[in-house]
């Protein structure tokens, strides 16, 4: 923010014109600005255009002085300035204006920012729940503080007539509030009561109406053990009583979900608190306007007289993913229904989330007894977000709804406008105007249809909506992804290929706002790696424009490929094959649970036939939960890792040696973490010891990598020096691990980024490869 | 120079220098064959380690291959040439058994050897042999196959189990020390398009043999030729439970796996029926399947409906298959 003070401190008047840019536009800042002035008695005026807020303002200078520096201090809530650029013009005097005045917007351009989707403010939530307010229980109750935003926009400048609530005319008494500066609703677009808002209805499996109230229908239906599809901001989800063990099976086997966790949704703080640990940083997550599903630890044990969740709301984990209300109609259920419910996306197995109503009863129709639906269309869509909280930190798990499009600012701004193609699973785009990269909401796994579909829409909406045009392209060298070969079939623009681990460091730093170079530590599943082998456990030194891999874990084969992915057990038998020289102890209860395979699995690893190298620590991190005995199969990514790291006793401050070995790139030995977790495993040791130990190990093996690198120990020296180390890739969501290497690396005085406002995992490559293919266009041709 | 599986890099490969050079209307489709003057041509080279396998060897592959490319354009095979490049140092006593074959197949698909050529190159220099051969066909019949002419509604149509030829030959260098219950499915197939061909006649829109990238390459290059949309039902694939098992050992999706005596055929929805009636009378043709349908959104692409409800994109693979999974 550049506010430089420009009125002199004399008696005299002062006129000053104010341009302020950032989310700025439908959150209440003109009549904030309004109100200031009037405050200080000062004349002029407040408007919105394309690049975002105007202000002239004259009065005495003192006044004028006082305007500038509080005007950025109290600004509403849900705005983000990012710049005011203030400069002095010549008083009026005499023929200054009478007062200070909102004036009509002025179209100049599509650069103004879209806020994100905002959950009901405190004073909407009052409103819905008092009978004596007009809209008492009115499901669509919102103000110029919340509501929705992103999820109904057609088009900018942000105006009701560009979103889906055009269709709905105001009535008398919305429009005087909508003009009212003094008023929370002054150009709330869309702002709304009962008598000419959007209805709410609720209709039986085969889209015919039910008569009654809607909510209490609703409720009567998820009392009763069924399924509703409730319509909400970004997407059709499914709901059902999440006590209701039942209701929750019959969700998952209509929705195909064998075992990935569903979250839940409770009424308030205290009511998350009766089922889960709620620390400071969790309460603030779950409450914030973004209203994320937050990953909460649960109860040992459910205190006496609470809801108890059905087991199989989420399998075998410790953890919970919940969220509170964040849409009147999710209020009045949850306050209706006064117990837990699970609410999950409209979509079977891993389409891309149901938003069009014209779909929603052709494919939803046979997975729900009921569909909570209304008449305002949503334009984008938009999932849940989802973070989890590690040693009092947050980590962003999937950046969507609240979030989105929300830009990152970028320190080294494109000298023409980027489009980043991102990578194949959990994949988003970003595209990038000048400093501002624009990241989209998670669009989801691409070798489905539907969601590439609506991963070239997502692109073409964004492009209008922000005014870009790509002429850079960047994109995964993976030969196979679909986003690559979406990038490849573009014509007319320049292809950047950026390396995946390399992208996922840049991520990490353009987050931060810094350009390098650091020291990257990139874990995550697989990579392409360009020399043939996959990557995935990799110690970079990076800067935006260009990388050095300075150490990697050991390389093992993948027995077939994805099938490896599938079946960790048969990542065990690999890197059991290796770690013991093709003869590993016996007694290990992971090669007898899979004996009918193990044999021909570890003939597939020795001859390379489907069998890529990969230095992967996910895929570590797969053998070690076989070999521990965690699971061998999974039904979703990460599901092994995730179940290790619960399984790990934090107390235990036992770590696994892992040698760092020299040579043309630092060997991480993860065989040396194998043997040892084999040792213990064979000696009896507890699962959570073994666990906490592997971490431990894994963990000091990494921070000692760097400090290797650090010291200059790579041929060439590459690193040499550097005393920020950056942490990335989706194995980083992993709590436990995250703590030991920040504490590891703090300990041994190393600065160290993490992940704040996007995933580590592949969510946040789309803004890794726009950051560096931006940089490498500012430095021009090499 | 990239190795090419028979994905995008061979594609664009042949596209960009083959085509270029050679450029001509009869070239231009990129079929198996060529028809012109009411004859059919072809020519096609075989390499293949190991040169004998459970169910054939390199010499009922070079006859078989090259009587399917004619029998694909509707052509009754007439006469071959053949061409060999023999590597220093191969038995003469294999090669006896490779000629042997090559003549039993030849016969067995009622055409005759009628010129050749051999070059012998020093040791390391070949892989044992490479035999090239070229044929010539009769066309009897007006019917015009292209894939061009495939449009939204047309029924797809495998002959039967699909990948037994690729995973033997995979199982058969020995590397993987597997035992599988698996042999080629290498076979002239002219028999059976002739009996397709007389029993569904101008239903017939398009046949191909599933060699290099198996099913799935052939399908993306039906769905590119003729803009439309080819929808395959993954319950419906027909697939071994021994080539099953083994994909799944490798991770291999077998819809990409080669054939050798396979082939697919897009009918007119009408003649659907009538044509698995034909197919089904044959002894290659037993185990024929209708996989899907031709459909008009999204043009040029190959979609599968899984067992799970969802839609895949089966896509041109653009070299060796890597995990995409991070
Ligand atoms: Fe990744
Ligand atoms: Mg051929
Ligand atoms: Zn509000
Ligand atoms: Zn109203």
């Amino acid at each position: 923010m550049s506010s430089g003070e420009v009125a002199g401190r004399g008696g005299g008047p002062a006129r000053v014109r104010i341009r302020v840019e950032g989310i700025v536009q439908g959150v209440g800042f003109r009549p904030y600005v309004h109100a200031l002035a009037r405050r200080l008695a000062l004349s002029g005026w407040v408007g919105n255009d394309g690049r975002g807020v105007f202000i002239e303002a004259e009065g005495a200078a003192e006044d004028v002085a006082r305007f500038q520096r509080e005007l950025p201090g109290q600004a509403p809530p849900l705005a983000v300035i990012d710049r005011i650029s203030v400069t002095a013009i010549p008083v009026l005097g005499e023929r200054r204006e009478r007062g200070f005045g909102i004036v009509p917007s002025r179209d100049g351009g599509r650069r103004t920012l879209v806020s994100p989707d905002v959950a009901t403010c405190a004073d909407c939530l009052v409103e819905l729940f008092d009978a004596s307010c007009r809209r008492h229980r009115h499901p669509f109750v919102n103000c110029t503080n919340c509501g929705p935003r992103f999820t109904i926009v057609r088009d900018v400048p942000y105006d009701r007539a560009a979103t889906t609530m055009a269709s709905f005319a105001m009535c008398g008494a919305c429009a005087a509030e909508y003009g009212d500066p003094g008023d929370r609703r002054f150009h709330a677009q869309p702002v709304c009561c009962p008598r000419c808002g959007p209805v709410l209805r609720l209709l039986d499996g085969r889209g015919r109406e039910v008569a009654g109230d809607p909510v209490a229908g609703a409720v009567a239906v998820l009392r009763s053990g069924g399924v509703v599809a409730v319509k909400g901001l970004g997407g059709y989800h499914l709901a059902v009583d999440a006590t209701d063990a039942g209701a929750v099976a019959a969700l998952r086997s209509r929705k195909r979900r064998e075992d990935k966790p569903f979250a839940v949704v409770v009424a308030d703080v205290a009511a998350a608190r009766r089922l889960c640990v709620v620390g400071g940083e969790a309460e603030r997550l779950l409450v914030s306007p973004a209203r994320p599903i937050v990953v909460l630890p649960r109860h040992a044990e459910a205190a006496p007289g609470s809801p108890v969740v059905a087991e199989g709301v989420a399998p075998g984990e410790g953890r919970l993913g919940v969220m509170l209300p964040y849409t009147p109609v999710h209020h009045l259920l949850a306050a209706e229904l006064a117990r837990p419910y699970v609410l999950t996306s409209g979509n079977v197995s891993d389409e891309p989330i149901v938003h069009r109503d014209g779909e929603a009863v052709e494919r939803l129709g046979a997975l729900v007894e009921a569909f909570l639906v209304h008449d305002r269309e949503i334009y984008a869509r938009a999932e849940d977000s989802v973070v989890v909280v590690a040693g009092g930190r947050e980590i962003p798990v999937r950046r969507s709804r609240g979030y989105a499009p929300l830009p990152v600012r970028l320190a080294r701004p494109a000298r023409r406008a980027v489009l980043a193609c991102g990578a194949e699973l959990k994949s988003t785009f970003c595209l990038v105007r000048g400093e501002r990269a624009f990241l989209s909401p998670h669009v989801g796994d691409l070798e489905s249809y539907e969601t590439l579909l609506s991963f070239v829409e997502g692109i073409a909406h964004f492009r209008r909506l922000f005014g870009v045009d790509p002429r850079v392209v960047a994109h995964d060298p993976h030969p196979e992804y679909l986003s690559s070969k979406y990038a490849l079939e573009l014509e007319g623009v320049d292809l950047v290929a950026v390396q995946h681990h390399h992208a996922h460091v840049a991520s990490c730093l353009a987050e931060a706002g810094e350009v390098g170079p650091v020291i990257g530590v990139a874990f995550d599943g697989t990579g392409f790696g360009g020399d043939g082998t996959l990557w995935g456990g990799e110690v970079l030194v990076a800067d935006l424009e260009g990388f050095t891999r300075v150490a990697h874990l050991g390389a093992v084969p993948m027995p077939g490929g994805a099938a490896a992915v599938r079946q960790p057990w048969r990542m065990a038998a690999a890197y059991l094959d290796a770690a013991f020289g093709g003869t590993p102890p016996r007694g290990l209860a992971v090669r007898e649970r899979n004996a009918g395979l193990w044999d021909r699995v570890v003939a597939v690893a020795r001859s390379g036939v489907g069998s890529p190298l990969t230095s992967s620590a996910g895929r570590l991190f797969d053998a070690v939960a076989a070999i521990v005995g965690v699971r061998d199969g999974v039904t979703f990514e990460g599901q092994a890792a995730a179940g290790l790291e619960g399984w790990a006793d934090p107390a235990e401050g036992g770590a696994y040696a892992a040698r760092v070995e020299a040579g043309p790139a630092l060997v991480i030995r993860g065989d040396d973490l194998v043997r040892a977790v084999v040792a213990d495993v064979l000696d009896g040791v507890d699962g959570s010891v073994v666990s906490a130990r592997f971490h431990n190990g894994l963990a000091a093996a990494a921070v000692a990598a760097c400090a290797l690198v650090r010291e200059g120990a790579v041929p060439g020296g590459a690193g040499s020096g550097l005393g920020t180390v950056a942490l990335s890739g989706g194995v980083f969501q992993n709590g436990l691990l995250l703590s030991r290497v920040v504490g590891g690396l703090e300990e041994r005085g190393f600065r160290v980024l993490t992940h704040r406002r996007v995933p580590p995992n592949d969510g946040g490559i789309s803004l890794g490869q726009a950051a560096v293919a931006a940089a490498r266009d500012a430095a021009g041709p090499p | 120079l990239a190795h090419g599986a028979g994905g995008k890099a061979t594609h664009t490969l042949i596209e960009a220098v083959f085509l270029e050079a050679f450029r001509n209307p009869l070239l231009e489709p990129l079929a198996d064959g060529a028809v012109t003057d009411g004859l059919a041509i072809t020519t096609d080279s075989y390499v293949v380690k190991p040169l004998f396998f459970p169910g054939g060897d390199i010499g009922d592959l070079a006859v078989n291959g090259t009587v399917n490319d004619l029998a694909m354009c509707g052509a009754t095979p007439r006469h071959l040439t053949a061409s060999f490049i023999l590597e220093e140092g191969l038995p003469i006593a294999d090669l006896r058994r490779i000629t042997a074959s090559m003549a039993a197949a030849a016969h067995a698909a009622g055409v005759h050897i009628v010129t050749g050529d051999t070059k012998v190159v020093e040791n390391g220099k070949a892989d044992g042999c490479y035999i090239t051969t070229a044929g010539i066909g009769a066309l009897d019949r007006g019917a015009t196959l292209s894939a061009a002419s495939v449009t939204p509604g047309d029924a797809v149509i495998v002959s039967g189990p699909i990948g037994d030829h690729g995973m033997t030959i995979m199982l058969a260098r020995g590397e993987l020390d597997l035992e599988a219950h698996l042999t080629s499915d290498t076979a002239p197939l002219h028999d059976l398009t002739g009996r397709l061909l007389a029993a569904c006649g101008d239903g017939v829109r398009c046949l191909r043999d599933a060699t290099r990238g198996g099913v799935a390459t052939v399908l993306n290059e039906i769905a590119a030729a003729s803009r439309t949309c080819v929808v395959l039902d993954e319950n419906a694939v027909p697939v071994r439970p021994q080539v099953r098992g083994a994909c799944e050992l490798l991770g291999i999706d077998p819809l990409y796996v080669a054939c050798e005596g396979r082939m697919v055929a897009v009918v007119a929805p009408h003649r659907a029926d009538a044509a698995l009636d034909a197919l089904r009378s044959h002894p290659l043709g037993t185990d024929a399947a209708l996989i899907g349908r031709a459909g008009d959104d999204p043009p040029g692409l190959v979609l599968l409906k899984t067992c799970f409800g969802g839609t895949r994109i089966v896509d041109l693979l653009v070299g060796d298959p890597l995990p995409r999974i991070c």
